[in-house]
């Protein structure tokens, strides 16, 4: 296992296989959480915080407990209850120590339990038999593109307020558009890892 | 009757799950290729739905209000592991299909903010009409969606050709822009027929 196969995982995870873009994953946040740039970098950051937490925590029960005893039809229940608990938890331990980043990103925490982005990357974290490492890097990967996606989108809703946009257009329909422009220019990656 | 059946109707077009309240997006996009696959993907969504908001509905008194949250993540998640095992054992072929989207109905926010916003107020009967008619009213988009994506992506319906067999295929509408591109277009189209004020 060399740096460059990890390099791959994390650019394929981020861009060619972004996971709102290219996978349709998570698109209730990014619909949802994208009309300014500063609510969207608030929610980057707590999907990217408690994807990479989940991800470690599903791999280490899936790969020691649930394997060896052939549990492995409790996946969806379990691993949703998992990220329920872990959110459960951050929140009240941010809430004590690190009062600042709570701020940051305090209020998008409940959200995230029902954020399909992070179940979906513990079963993907499964399913490619990924070590630990390869684990972490994926998951970082998937959460930047995450991030990017959501950033963009922001930004374009930003200047969408001061363009004109035919009446029936107005509110998400222009929103899927420009989704779609976006979903087109990331295709431009599809490629780039072999 | 007539509550039963506004309630029905409510999910179709007044607050159709989809295209009104922008949710339960991620599997409608991305099963939408095929007609086939929208089809099980909402019997599914519609079997889930119904069975977890009955129970929900059916304990509401007895489930204290603090624990609520967990408590439909267990119901909900009970019922798409009973799908996503059957599935695996008779739908194999389909069940590769529609992959991981079948395990991600138990964060589909329709089944959540159905159990929170109805189930855990109302009584069995009108919560069966409400899970009914939005299970319909999603199945109805992702056929929607899927019948012009299979039409001009493959030139097929059902798998069957209908358009003749020199057509290319559009690109687009097999890709994810073509998903995107396409509910924009319907909200828009809703929008058009059905206006609101709070847009």
């Amino acid at each position: 296992m060399s740096a460059m196969d990890l390099f791959k995982i994390f650019i394929s995870a981020a861009l060619v296989d972004n996971i709102i873009l290219a996978r349709y994953i998570g698109l209730c946040p990014y619909i949802g959480m994208s009309s300014n740039v500063a609510n969207s970098l608030g929610m980057g950051m707590a999907v990217t915080f408690v994807m990479v937490l989940a991800s470690i925590a599903t791999w280490a029960l899936w790969n020691f407990i649930f394997v060896p005893l052939g549990l492995e039809y409790l996946q969806i229940m379990v691993f949703i209850l998992v990220i329920a608990v872990l959110v459960q938890l951050l929140e009240a331990i941010l809430k004590k120590t690190v009062p600042n980043l709570y701020q940051a990103m305090g209020i998008y925490l409940p959200l995230i339990t029902t954020n399909c982005a992070i179940l979906a990357v513990t079963f993907f974290g499964v399913d490619y038999n990924y070590n630990l490492l390869q684990v972490v890097v994926y998951s970082i990967g998937v959460a930047l593109g995450f991030t990017i996606a959501l950033l963009l989108l922001a930004g374009i809703r930003e200047k969408l307020r001061f363009s004109k946009v035919p009446q029936f257009y107005q509110g998400y329909p222009i929103v899927f558009i420009s989704t779609c422009l976006l979903a087109i220019a990331f295709m431009g990656f599809k490629g780039l890892v072999k | 009757m007539k509550e039963f059946w506004d309630c029905f109707k409510n999910g179709i077009v007044g607050e159709n799950p989809v295209l009104r309240l922008m949710i339960g997006l991620c599997s409608v996009l991305a099963v939408s290729v095929r007609l086939e696959n929208c089809l099980f993907m909402g019997a599914a969504v519609i079997f889930v739905l119904t069975g977890s908001n009955l129970v929900i509905s059916a304990i509401r008194n007895f489930v204290p209000n603090e624990v609520r949250i967990p408590i439909f993540i267990v119901v909900i998640s009970t019922f798409t592991t009973i799908v996503d095992l059957v599935m695996k054992a008779y739908l194999p072929a389909l069940s590769e299909a529609l992959g991981v989207f079948i395990p991600l109905i138990v964060v589909n926010c329709i089944i959540m903010a159905r159990a929170e916003a109805f189930a855990s107020r109302k009584p069995v009967i009108l919560t069966i009409a409400d899970s009914l008619g939005m299970g319909v009213g999603y199945t109805l988009v992702i056929a929607a969606i899927g019948v012009v994506r299979e039409l001009f992506g493959y030139g097929q319906f059902f798998y069957h050709q209908i358009f003749p067999s020199s057509y290319q295929g559009m690109m687009i509408m097999i890709l994810p822009p073509g998903a995107f591109l396409l509910i924009g277009i319907y909200i828009a189209l809703l929008n058009h027929f059905h206006r609101r004020d709070n847009l």
